[in-house]
């Protein structure tokens, strides 16, 4: 069953006709996940070629097939009318991203996947209040990121920029603030024969759209997630709230590393949001939180993987 | 990114924030004509010289003094200029004050403390306010949680004008003092959000004796993210100010940070260059640096990268991290193979490569002669270089 994402998903590329957005649809579509369209605004009526796609999700493209061929529309509302996208995932720079992200909540996308690095946080904030407005009026959008790697469940669908070839479907989620880290969790569990169920980053921001607690709840009533790693970082609060959570609620096991227990304090670490200030958010103060919630910690991040496998 | 008070303070007057009168000053004798300015104008003897750094607690350090005359501001501000200030934020060497900041001497009835920033958890803009001003609010939140109040902004309506009087009141603000301090709290907070600020720090916000409200401090950082639309921030960036390696970096596209270690990291990814350091520290040494060349780096960057590494002197070896997802493992080492070309390279070198066209970068390795240490996983990889600095 896997969450979020599966091999019905239907995506549309926002910023496709740019040469990372081009490139990682492609990436995408190459998995196997149906790509539907692209949106750049002023170049609607144009196609796009993606290349081949394979039968099965997560096999390999076969070569010198023919390729896919996707329209580029001018705006979300017709991608969603007329190729039936109900995902998309969004490459435009940070200058436009908030408005390409509100543009997607109010065309019904479902499932909003923001690749970007770099959005201003005052956006986000106006952003994530849209997104508590729409959700709390009963509408089932999600925005997952900004400044993350994406969705993927193996063998299904992926979008995003992950390296599809690492992962292998299988029952453990893996929901993580960092994107790299993330492959190394998923390289890891591959290498030890575990396969994944499905694979969220949420992105390195402040204020982003997808919490750890909003993917714990979603990997709790998901059948097929059997166990979980979750990978923190230093800064904010986000990995103390879901200790919380998962005390009160998750029966499943949990297995986890927080990136920057060497950090110096009142540093930036590369994302906006890993950045110890006031004393609060250290990897310290989040492995007490997250150990008294019954999480097993992996003080080491070269064995993410084998501490989960003992408690399964 | 962080400004100087004298800077955060032409922002506020640009919005109307109610400042001192002040002149900034780069030499004594600008002091000296900046202070006399000030004394004509306001007929006030009394000024006050402040050293112009980044870090903050300057006061207690001895950056900031009164001066009761012109002759005083000018020998405060000879001995300040030019010295070593030490702050409990900047770290034991100090910083060594270049510019001052000449104020107007005020009659200071209360002392209050105001701060904006994004609170992560409520994912709004926080006021904080507290009557404890002058005082580290840290230490405050700490014994006198109480003393700290807190109010949330609505994003799409901004500072509503019940928030802001409902502070002053419990700031315990008379009747013709409040007001001035709505008034105060409504020009900043647009300044905050039009200017695209992270952090905004009054620390001591005054009520005068004539019960007028006064930002007597500016500490401001910007929300880096937001650069793009802020041309104007590059002519408040003081150079001096910064570590002039993470300068360079960030001129390249690289997120660099410099730590006090000798075992220097190239990575990809903010995560796993931390997880890099991490493990590092686990095996019983320490990191020279957190560098992350991203995940779209191309090989002029990472040649870049790699020297900027490899000309730390304090630097004893190098761990290369590479999980290739967009990265290509192929241009990372190209890269490193350009960077250390001509170069006498003394200094041991693991690399660990995985991911995208991997073979193909270890051979572009192996080929180049160069004696690297190719090491499995990032666990193999640490104790490999920690193993070589100590045996080096």
């Amino acid at each position: 069953m896997a969450i979020l994402v599966n091999k019905d998903t239907r995506v549309v590329f926002q910023g496709i006709t740019g040469q990372t957005g081009a490139f990682h649809a492609r990436g995408c579509n190459a998995y196997g996940t149906k790509v539907v369209a692209g949106v750049t605004p002023g170049r609607g009526g144009e196609e796009i070629d993606l290349g081949a796609r394979p039968e099965k999700p997560g096999d390999k493209a076969p070569e010198g097939g023919p390729g896919v061929k996707v329209p580029v529309f001018n705006t979300v509302k017709e991608s969603v009318e007329k190729a039936g996208a109900n995902a998309s995932c969004i490459f435009v720079p940070p200058p436009g991203a908030a408005d390409a992200i509100l543009e997607a909540f109010d065309a019904g996308i479902e499932l909003v996947i923001c690749i970007t690095e770099g959005v201003p946080v005052m956006d986000m904030i106006r952003v994530r209040r849209v997104l508590e407005q729409r959700r709390a009026a009963g509408e089932k959008v999600r925005l997952v990121g900004p400044n993350c790697p994406g969705v993927i469940t193996p063998g299904e669908c992926k979008i995003g920029i992950m390296p599809g070839h690492i992962h292998k479907p299988g029952n453990i989620g893996v929901v993580s603030r960092s994107g790299t880290l993330t492959y190394e969790a998923v390289g890891q569990l591959t290498r030890l024969g575990i396969g994944q169920s499905t694979c969220v980053g949420i992105g390195g921001d402040p204020v982003n759209g997808t919490d750890f607690i909003d993917v714990l709840e979603l990997f709790a009533k998901d059948e097929q997630t059997k166990g979980i790693i979750l990978i923190g970082e230093i800064g904010g609060g986000a990995e103390e709230r879901a200790a919380e959570w998962i005390k009160k609620n998750l029966k499943k096991p949990v297995a986890a590393f927080i990136a920057g227990a060497s950090a110096p304090p009142g540093k930036r670490m590369g994302h906006a949001g890993a950045i110890i200030s006031g004393g609060k958010g250290t990897a310290e103060a989040k492995f007490k939180a997250l150990e008294a919630a019954g999480v097993k910690i992996s003080r080491s991040p070269a064995t993410m993987a084998e501490t989960l496998a003992t408690m399964l | 990114m962080k400004i100087h008070e004298y800077q955060g303070k032409q922002i506020f007057a640009k919005y109307g924030v109610p400042i001192p009168k002040g002149i900034p000053a780069f030499t004594v004798d600008e002091a000296d004509a900046a202070a006399k300015s000030l004394i004509a104008e306001t007929g006030n003897q009394v000024t006050v010289v402040k050293a112009q750094i980044h870090a903050g607690g300057r006061g207690k350090g001895g950056g900031v003094k009164v001066a009761k005359t012109a002759a005083d501001a000018r020998e405060h501000a000879k001995a300040i200029l030019g010295m070593q200030l030490i702050t409990p934020q900047t770290g034991p060497k100090g910083t060594k004050v270049k510019r001052l900041y000449i104020e107007q001497g005020l009659d200071i009835a209360r002392e209050l403390y105001l701060a904006m920033l994004v609170d992560r958890d409520s994912r709004r803009i926080a006021v904080i306010a507290s009557t404890e001003g002058g005082m580290e609010i840290e230490k405050v939140a700490e014994e006198h949680p109480e003393k700290i109040l807190k109010v949330l902004i609505e994003p799409t309506i901004g500072m509503a004008g019940y928030q802001a009087r409902e502070l002053a009141f419990a700031l315990g603000l008379g009747k013709a003092e409040v007001p001035k301090f709505v008034k105060l709290l409504t020009t900043a907070y647009e300044a905050f959000t039009k200017e695209d600020m992270s952090l905004l720090e009054i620390n001591p916000l005054v009520v005068l004796k004539n019960g007028d409200v006064v930002a007597l401090d500016a500490k401001i950082n910007f929300d880096d993210n937001a650069e793009f639309r802020h041309t104007e921030w590059l002519n408040l960036i003081d150079e001096g100010e910064e570590d002039p390696v993470e300068l360079e970096a960030k001129r390249t596209g690289l997120s660099y940070v410099s730590l006090d270690g000798n075992i220097g990291c190239l990575v990809n990814g903010a995560g796993l260059a931390m997880s890099t350091m991490d493990v590092i520290k686990l095996e019983g040494a320490e990191p020279a640096n957190f560098l992350d060349v991203g995940g779209g780096a191309n090989e002029e960057q990472v040649k870049k990268a790699f020297s900027m590494i490899l000309q730390s002197p304090k630097v004893k070896g190098i761990f290369v991290n590479i999980f290739g997802g967009i990265m290509r493992c192929d241009v990372i080492a190209n890269g490193i193979v350009a960077a250390a070309k001509g170069l006498d390279i003394k200094v041991p070198i693991v690399v660990r490569l995985e991911g995208t066209n991997v073979e193909l970068g270890k051979k572009i390795l192996s080929d180049s002669g160069l004696k690297i240490t190719p090491a499995d996983t990032i666990s193999d990889g640490a104790k490999k270089i920690v193993a070589a600095v100590k045996a080096g």
